[in-house]
């Protein structure tokens, strides 16, 4: 390589190093195409996780409601007793399931609340990735197309 | 001005930690009044930070509500400073500071 | 008119005498016990929450938001705006005080103008006294701007007043009344019908809110309009979803309809801004 290339080369590293630097997210998951822009669930697990096989577990409890008073808004909760490292979840008839993937470094409690959108009536899954294995726990939130109140 | 609204309280060695961040978070799947689409446009990745280390980071689809929520804890005390940034599809980024309460 | 309202309000087994002797005193005595019997589990301040002081899981999701309600990016940009200044050097702050805690003051009746005020009106003649350009009456700025002022007045006492030396004064508030129990629309419903004889019911998949407390907590965040609006834009919803043509925001009609309907939560506290549903 001549001399103009290897500058060229160095410069357009250091640029992407200056951005990576901007925004710190050196050793935890970071959005992928793969992992959201996917439509079965089990493909994003194992792109995450690099694995999908779940067991259920009473220890992951999940928050939302039976009835959303409005599918853009829905609050949820995720929370755990067990020593959880990530913390996902996703809605079974979204486009694409995978609505959040949480990391939660040592010292962080293993809790994760936020508001999602949901289409329509839907199963909803807690993800809880602990000591190298899946749980799970799911419920059905359903969505209703309003009334007279518009 | 931050997009970024943080509320970080200590409750006994843990910050309980509440942020909203105003974003669209547009979808892809909306049209103009033209029945041109909206393009996608929402938050990617966020991160927070205290004492130099990352303790909280999350990674959201176009599935998150507009103008985003948060609520996490982590292990910390009064008067230590939380930094909360995200970045969203086009690049973009934006963070806020404060300090404990 | 009276005739169907002594209809309507027999049917609500109200038994009210409309007489010259039964006044709005005694209508907002009946209107409020009346909701007390209907919901006799809710506590009686509880009906500043709306629908979520009779429906315990849509209240949790309530609570959820309230963890750090929508609202709040609206307050901080009613501040911006109530306190930046006008061409001429002034500012909201000058008609209405440093933190515009103004909410319990309206509506009212002036007696000059011979009309009811409410708080909108009053902020958009401030701005256009001082030479600004009036705001839109239902969203934007104008919601900004009073939900800065009705965060600073919460807890405020709701006590609309109806002075006794001005005639005109008792005939709005009869006029709001009237419009709270005339039937309209294709589907024919009065605000009564839904928020009254039937509050609490489903109506497909909404539960209709008790009117006794309507007033207290605007302006609202909707989550269904994903941002703030006022009192009169939501009565101007309300029409259109019962397919009657709305009347004009800020019109004599909404004007008397939110004297009267603020006059019933008498007692109550303003409690705004707020998320619904």
């Amino acid at each position: 390589m001549d001399r103009r290339s290897i500058l060229k080369a160095a410069g357009t590293i250091s640029a992407a190093a200056a951005a990576v630097a901007a925004f710190p997210r050196a050793v935890f998951a970071a959005y992928s195409e793969k992992a959201f822009k996917n439509p079965k669930i089990e493909d994003s697990l194992n792109e995450l996780f690099g694995g999908n096989a779940t067991t259920p577990s009473g220890d992951v409890k999940l928050k939302a409601p039976d009835i959303a008073e409005n599918g853009a808004v829905v609050p949820i909760e995720v929370s755990t007793s067990m020593k959880a490292d990530k913390i996902a979840f996703m809605v079974k008839e979204n486009p694409n399931p995978l609505a959040i993937v949480a990391d939660i470094p040592a010292g962080t409690e293993a809790i994760v609340k936020t508001r999602v959108r949901m289409g329509k009536t839907t199963q909803v899954t807690a993800i809880v990735s602990s000591n190298g294995k899946l749980y799970t726990a799911s419920k059905e939130v359903k969505v209703t197309i309003g009334g007279c109140g518009g | 001005m931050s997009s970024i609204r943080i509320k970080a309280k200590e409750r006994n060695g843990s910050v309980d930690v509440k942020t909203l961040m105003k974003h669209n978070m547009e979808t892809g799947l909306r049209k103009n009044k033209d029945g041109s689409k909206i393009p996608e446009h929402w938050i990617t990745d966020v991160t927070a930070e205290s004492g130099g280390k990352t303790v909280f980071a999350a990674a959201f689809n176009t599935s998150i509500s507009k103008d985003p929520y948060l609520a996490f804890a982590f292990a910390g005390k009064k008067g230590d400073t939380l930094k909360i940034s995200w970045k969203d599809n086009t690049g973009k980024t934006d963070s806020a500071e404060t300090k404990v309460k | 008119m009276k005739t169907i309202i002594r209809g309507t309000l027999g049917t609500l087994g109200l038994g009210l005498a409309l007489s010259v002797s039964a006044g709005p005193v005694e209508d907002q005595a009946a209107f409020q016990k009346y909701y007390e019997n209907k919901f006799p589990n809710t506590p009686v301040m509880d009906f500043q929450n709306g629908v979520y002081s009779i429906l315990p899981e849509a209240r949790e999701q309530w609570e959820a938001i309230e963890e750090f309600p929508p609202y709040e990016i609206a307050i901080e940009n009613g501040e911006k705006l109530y306190h930046s200044k006008f061409a001429n050097g002034k500012s909201l702050a000058d008609c209405f005080g440093p933190e515009g805690a103004v909410r319990g003051q309206y509506p009212f009746w002036d007696k000059d103008r011979g009309m009811v005020i409410t708080m909108e009106r009053a902020v958009n003649e401030c701005r256009e006294a001082n030479g600004e350009k009036p705001y839109g009456w239902k969203k934007g700025k104008i919601a900004d701007v009073t939900a800065y002022m009705s965060f600073n007045s919460r807890g405020q006492e709701v006590k609309v007043e109806i002075p006794s030396d001005d005639p005109r004064a008792l005939a709005a508030y009869e006029e709001g009344k009237e419009q709270f129990y005339t039937k309209r629309g294709q589907l024919n419903f009065a605000c009564a019908d839904c928020h009254m004889l039937t509050a609490g019911n489903l109506y497909r998949a909404d539960t209709t809110s008790p009117a006794f407390g309507h007033a207290t907590s605007w302006p609202v965040f909707r989550s269904k309009w994903q941002s703030m609006g006022t009192l009169h834009r939501r009565f101007a919803g309300c029409h259109t979803n019962i397919r009657a043509n709305p009347y004009k925001a800020q019109g004599t009609e909404y004007s008397n309809l939110e004297y009267f309907v603020t006059y019933m939560s008498n007692g109550l506290e303003f409690n705004g801004p707020a998320a619904r549903k």
